[in-house]
Order: C-alpha cells, then sequence, then structure tokens
C-alpha cells in the first residue's frame, strides 16, 4: 500500500497516534531528563526560580542558599573529588551488579532447571521460591531488619550473639551491611529469574530434549549444549533485567537506613534521592548525580536495543 | 504514610522548574513570588483555617486535637488539622510552602526556621508577638526570631538532651550521680565490671549520636563555639572540634556495642530493662518510649562537667511550634490563633496527655507534669543557654555530612579517623556554606 492511497482520515488517524505517544514521550521522558542535565550546571533549592546568571555574581550570605544560579561544572567537580559518598556508592552498585550476575541469576536459574525436571512437589517450591518477588521490597528490607537486628533480631538470638562484647552488627558494620542487604536482594532476585527461566523453559520444544537424548547426550550436556541456547530471548531479558536491577537498587537500603544512607550501604541512586528529597534541597547537586547515573545506564540499554534492533533486521 | 496532595505538588514543581530552564519563568514567579505586596487574604479574624501538623503519632496527635478545640472554642475560628506523617512532612516542606500550605503549620526553632524565613517563605508576626511576647523569657524570643530580627514562630514546647537511668539500679548498687567527666568516666567503669552496659548507645537513625557531639562540644568549648562552628565561623579542622572527639574516644569503651546497626528504640529498652545502666537522648523519647509503669523509676542528671569555665551551663533543649506560610488563607484568624496558643492556658492544654515534653511559657507548671517534667523545667531554667540540636542549629546538608561522618567515627573511633572526618567535614563546610 502506498502513501498516496491513504485519505484524509487515515492521514489523522495516523498523526494522533504517533502523535500522543510522542507527547507524552517528549513530556515525562525528555523534557525531565534534558531538564536535569540543564540543573546540573546549577546551584538551586527548589525555591524560586532559576536565573540564568552566574552564582558568582550574586550576592550571598552564609549558610542562607542563593537563589538559583548558574555553577558551570562545579557540582561534577564536588561530585567526584568532596563528595565523600560518590566513590563508595559507585563501587557499590558495581558489586551489586556482580552478584546479581555471579550469584543471584545463576541461583534462580538452578532453581528453574531443577524444578522443571518435576521432582516431587515441585508445585510448592515454586510458590515458596517465588514469594519474595510478590512483597514489596519495602516490605523485604522490614522483614530483615528483624532478622538482623543487632539485640533482638533473629541471627543474633540463635547464635546467641547478643550480648553487647560480642554482638554483630550486621546493618551497622560497614564491612558487613552490603553483603548482609545483597542476601536480601538475591532472595529476592533469585525468585524472579527462576520465573522467567521456568517460563522460557515451558517453551523450548521437548523434541529437542528427546533429540539430543536419543543422540547421546548427558543431562549436562542437553543443558547446555541444546536448551540454553534455544532460549537465547530469555537470557537476554534475563541479562537485562539483572542489569538494570542492580543499577536501579534503592529501596532496600531507603528502608534499611531510613532515609540516610548507613556507611557501606552507598548507591548512586540514593544519594541522588538524598540530595533531592528532603528539608533542603540542593536540586542541582542531586540532578548532576542523576545525570552521571543515567550515563551509566546508556551503556547497557544502547547495547541490548542495538542487539534487539540487529535480530528484528536480520533475515531469518 | 504518603500524602498524595504533597507527591502532587512535588511533581507539578518539578514540572514548574523544568519550565523555568527552558525560559519560562513566567510560570514559576506565579509560585515562587516573594515580593511585598500585602496579602489579598486576610480575611477576618473568625474566618475557618486549615493547620498543617506533622504530629502524626497517635499520642502527640491527640494532644494536638485538645489543643486546637481548645483554640476554637476560645477564638470562635474553625479549624480543620492536616496531618501528615512527620518525615514526608520534613522532606516537603519547601514545596508545600510554595504550593498552598495552610493558614498555619507545625515547625522548629533555631536555623530550621531562620533559612524559610530568609528566603521569604513566611509572614513575620511580630503584632502577634507584641501581644504574647510577656509570657516567654529571652531565650525562647531569640529562638523564634528569623536573621532579619522580626518573628516567624509561636513556640510550645522543648524538651532537655540529658542523661536518664533507672533510680532502682543505682540505688541497688550505690551508685552516685556523677558530676565531672572524671566521676562519669569512674562511673562508667564500674558499671561494666557489674557486666552492666555503661551507657545504651545508638546510632542507625543517623541524627541520635549528633546530641553526643554537640553535648561534648558545649561543655568543651561553651554555646558560642558552638553556634560558631554550626554556621561555618570556625572551620571543621579547628583543634577545639578534635578536643570533641578525643573526650569521646574516651567515652568510646563504655558505648554500646554495634550502635550503627541499633534504633534509638532499641538501646532504650536496653535501659528500660536494665541492661545498661545509662543513656544520654532527648526526654522526648527516652521517657515517651518508657512503659508507664516504669515511668516512675526514670530519673536524668544533665551532662556532667568537663571545662569548669562552662560548667553545666548549655544543654540541647529542642523546641517546637508553629509558623504561618506567606502563601497561607485567612492570616487575620490565622493570627488569633497564634495569639492564644502561645499562652500557659494552651500549653497546659496540649500537656494535658504528653508526659515528656515541658511547655516554654514563663513559670508554666502544668496540673499534670510528672517528675521528669518537673525536673526538666528546672534544668533548663539552669541553663545560660540552650542550643537546638545540630541538625536543627546548622544547613540540613551539612547536618547529613556530620551524621555520615559520625557514623564512621562510631565505626572506628581512632585519632586517624578524627583527623580525616574533620577534613572531609571541612571540605564539605565550603562547598555548603560558601557562595
Amino acid at each position: 500500500m502506498s502513501v498516496s492511497r491513504f485519505n484524509r482520515r487515515d492521514g489523522l488517524v495516523v498523526a494522533a497516534m504517533l502523535g500522543v505517544p510522542l507527547i507524552i514521550d517528549a513530556a515525562f521522558i525528555w523534557l525531565p531528563a534534558l531538564a536535569s542535565v540543564g540543573l546540573s550546571f546549577t546551584k538551586w533549592t527548589g525555591v524560586g526560580g532559576v536565573q540564568l546568571k552566574s552564582c558568582d555574581s550574586l550576592p550571598s550570605v552564609p549558610g542562607i542558599p542563593q537563589p538559583g544560579c548558574l555553577n558551570g561544572v562545579d557540582n561534577y567537580s564536588q561530585a567526584f573529588t568532596t563528595y565523600p559518598d560518590f566513590w563508595p556508592a559507585v563501587q557499590h552498585n558495581i558489586i551489586w551488579l556482580l552478584v546479581f550476575a555471579g550469584f543471584a541469576t545463576p541461583l534462580g536459574m538452578l532453581f528453574a532447571v531443577v524444578i522443571d525436571r518435576g521432582i516431587r512437589g515441585s508445585r510448592i517450591y515454586q510458590s515458596v521460591l517465588f514469594l519474595p518477588v510478590m512483597l514489596s521490597l519495602a516490605l523485604i528490607g522490614i522483614i530483615w531488619e528483624l532478622i538482623y537486628s543487632p539485640n533482638y533480631g533473629l541471627i543474633n538470638s540463635v547464635i546467641g550473639r547478643t550480648a553487647d562484647d560480642n554482638l554483630i552488627d550486621w546493618l551497622g558494620d560497614p564491612s558487613l551491611n552490603l553483603w548482609a542487604l545483597l542476601v536480601e536482594a538475591s532472595w529476592r532476585q533469585a525468585g524472579y529469574v527462576m520465573i522467567l527461566y521456568l517460563a522460557g523453559l515451558k517453551a523450548v520444544d521437548p523434541a529437542l530434549r528427546e533429540a539430543a537424548q536419543i543422540d547421546g547426550a548427558t543431562g549436562w550436556q542437553t543443558f547446555w549444549r541444546v536448551i540454553f541456547p534455544a532460549m537465547r530471548p530469555i537470557n537476554i531479558v534475563v541479562m537485562v533485567v539483572t542489569v538494570i536491577e542492580s543499577l536501579r537498587a534503592f529501596d532496600l537500603v531507603y528502608i534499611t537506613s531510613g532515609g540516610n544512607p548507613l556507611k557501606g550501604l552507598e548507591l548512586l541512586s540514593v544519594a541522588v534521592t538524598q540530595n533531592i528529597v528532603g528539608e533542603t534541597q540542593r536540586i542541582g547537586f542531586g540532578s548532576t548525580l542523576g545525570v552521571i547515573l543515567l550515563a551509566i545506564s546508556l551503556v547497557p540499554i544502547t547495547i541490548f536495543l542495538y542487539q534487539a534492533f540487529r535480530r528484528e533486521e536480520s533475515p531469518k | 504514610m504518603t500524602d498524595p496532595r504533597l507527591s502532587r505538588r512535588s511533581a507539578l514543581k518539578g514540572l514548574a522548574g523544568a519550565s523555568a530552564l527552558f525560559g519560562a519563568p513566567a510560570l514559576l514567579s506565579a509560585c515562587g513570588d516573594d515580593s511585598e505586596k500585602p496579602t489579598a487574604n486576610t480575611g477576618s479574624a473568625t474566618d475557618p483555617i486549615t493547620f498543617g501538623s506533622n504530629y502524626s503519632d497517635d499520642a502527640t496527635k491527640t494532644a494536638f486535637a485538645a489543643l486546637t478545640s481548645a483554640a476554637t472554642t476560645s477564638t470562635k475560628v474553625p479549624i480543620t488539622v492536616n496531618t501528615v506523617d512527620h518525615n514526608t512532612f520534613q522532606n516537603n516542606i519547601s514545596t508545600y510552602l510554595q504550593g498552598t500550605p495552610d493558614s498555619l503549620a507545625t515547625w522548629f526553632a533555631g536555623y530550621r526556621l531562620q533559612f524559610f524565613a530568609a528566603q521569604g517563605l513566611l509572614t513575620p508576626i511580630d503584632d502577634v508577638w507584641e501581644k504574647i511576647g510577656g509570657n516567654f523569657n529571652d531565650a525562647a524570643k531569640s529562638l523564634s526570631k528569623g536573621i532579619d530580627g522580626k518573628y516567624y514562630l509561636v513556640p510550645l514546647y522543648n524538651y532537655p538532651w540529658v542523661v536518664f537511668y533507672n533510680k532502682s539500679v543505682f540505688a541497688a548498687k550505690g551508685y552516685q550521680v556523677p558530676k565531672t567527666w572524671d566521676d562519669f568516666i569512674a562511673l562508667c567503669k564500674k558499671m561494666k565490671t557489674d557486666g552492666l552496659i555503661p551507657i545504651a548507645f545508638a546510632e542507625k537513625d543517623g541524627w541520635p549520636a549528633l546530641g553526643t557531639f554537640d553535648i561534648i562540644n558545649l561543655r568543651v568549648n561553651g554555646y558560642d563555639y558552638h553556634i560558631k562552628l554550626m554556621k561555618h565561623e570556625v572551620p571543621w579542622t579547628d583543634p577545639g572540634v578534635t578536643a570533641v572527639f578525643d573526650k569521646w574516644r574516651e567515652l568510646m569503651p563504655y558505648l554500646q556495642n554495634g550502635a550503627n546497626g541499633r534504633t534509638w528504640q532499641d538501646a532504650a529498652k536496653a535501659l528500660e530493662n536494665k541492661q545498661a545502666g545509662m543513656m544520654f537522648q532527648g526526654s522526648n523519647q527516652v521517657a515517651a518510649n518508657y512503659a508507664p509503669a516504669n515511668l516512675a523509676d526514670l530519673d536524668f542528671f544533665p551532662y556532667p562537667v568537663i571545662n569548669p569555665t562552662y560548667g553545666q551551663d548549655y544543654m540541647d533543649a529542642p523546641t517546637d511550634g508553629f509558623m504561618l506560610p506567606k502563601k497561607g488563607k485567612n492570616t487575620a484568624a490565622a493570627k488569633a490563633v497564634l495569639e492564644y496558643i502561645g499562652t500557659a492556658a494552651a500549653e497546659t492544654k496540649f500537656l494535658e496527655t504528653d508526659h515528656w515534653d515541658v511547655g516554654l511559657a514563663n513559670g508554666l507548671v502544668a496540673p499534670t507534669y510528672n517528675e521528669i517534667q518537673k525536673k526538666s523545667v528546672a534544668e533548663i531554667a539552669k541553663c545560660k543557654n540552650v542550643s537546638q540540636f545540630m541538625d536543627r542549629d546548622t544547613v540540613p546538608d551539612m547536618a547529613t555530612a556530620m551524621i555520615k561522618a559520625i557514623q564512621t567515627f562510631v565505626d572506628s573511633p581512632t585519632a586517624e579517623t578524627v583527623s580525616s572526618i574533620q577534613k572531609s567535614a571541612e571540605d564539605q563546610a565550603k562547598t555548603i556554606f560558601t557562595k
């Protein structure tokens, strides 16, 4: 059908169907994103407007904020040098990603494969392992807080380390708390990945498995050489989910720390929130951190989109 | 609990911010107008008003309801209270004040008030203070002023930060209330050998340990130094700050371990269960957290003397009160309500169900006061000056930076940590206070 055969009404429909999503996309995604990039070069407490003047040219009283003003790249140099949370946050985001990719996701895969083999009571295991996914992360944070609490928590009570001279401070000790939280996060992530893989495994043609067995492949070989490659679409989804969940890790830390990230639990997303949400806001500086997080997130997203589109364009 | 009204405002403000950036300041001027034109919404003195409240706990909510209904009886102004969760209220305050705030709102004295007053978000209430000024002492008056010297707050209550202990424990073991630092350390040592945790301590919430910094600083360096430090007129790398941390390091072996992972409620529980001998925190927390049956056993003493020059002249006694947002409606009626609230009768009404705070009106001893409250009034009155609390006396960003620094210190209380956190605090203070 050539374009000339569209009548006026078709044209309107096309314009509406393209235009409305485009406007929504621009208003709710592009505008805020570009505004954040713009704000990242300013100093602004959120009171009054932002003046397009340099902060140096405006009068100032120590301790009382100036009206919004342009601050150049000062915010970026502050983030990289003086802001004590920045580098720990980057480091913790990377650890989070490595644990998800190296532990939580393979664990979920293992659960899926074992359950898919139809072991006895597989439905019960499936429900139990999936349960954490249905709970909100905020609730998970609270549940685990009861488990980790130093004097009254489950773990310390069971192992008898609630006394003042031998207690283990799971959530407060900066060398322990990130790992304690990663246990919570993996507890949920493994269930999530399990469900994705279970769906993938169910979709694999059973004839493939039979053919492999007839050819004399072992269980291990059948999975890695035949089933796993056949699940490529699911693998890509799981990979993207893993990366995105690690970068936007936020809720557990926020709930555990009650707003102010405890030492050892700094994450980029928490640092953004801490500066932007609050009684007095450093919106300019918070936006700077947001832009840095955006730049980091763009890398895996670009790779994913490139992969996905290349696959669609190539002939079968 | 999130108030949907507030989050919608945040979203709108976000858009407004974005449009300001794209050269549409007109949109914003409608919401950030701080010109001096008289408010059109003065109204008559008996028009209905709304009251924004962060008294979201059941106990304080009840006390506040008693206060507002007494205010309605006295002033004939119908009052609708809009209660918002404590933390949500504070986090949204600048959005709230720029949007459509209530006629009156709950707030805190000190720098936390001056910050918003200086940005033109509050109406000065000097006319209210002409009527109620006689009810308050000079300390309460200066806490209620902005940096321009005008009044912006009517205070309601405050509460002392002191060392709590159980009378029964002290009696059973023959402990004496320590007067000096040496006595205090000796008592801690004795408690430790007696199998008690000398001082219950928690820092998971971030702010409680700021109180310990404040009091040691007030004892070692005095009030003026403390306030200068809070305003960054003294650098954080100053030897005076090192001296504070040095004293704190002496105390560290006697503070409850694992504080960074413990909520203050759990620490207070350790005191109440008599596992701990003492606890330094506000009466608004410790006494409020005690079971009514155990409250009679609770007592306190002011922090021991460290530097005889300053003795026990100062303490943190945070003050809460009420402010008049510039964009609120029916100002005349709101001022009438404030005039009522600034009386001893109103404070007495509020304190009927509150057993841990004390009213600020001169000489007020409400008939419902318990021993803790009576002693609080006496001890606060003895002070030459009271500070508010680090997160009320300095820029919140600086308080946040210090929370991190002090958590680092609690985790590893060494001289190296102290010098590194002093340097980091000073670097951050420079970016927060300069320009």
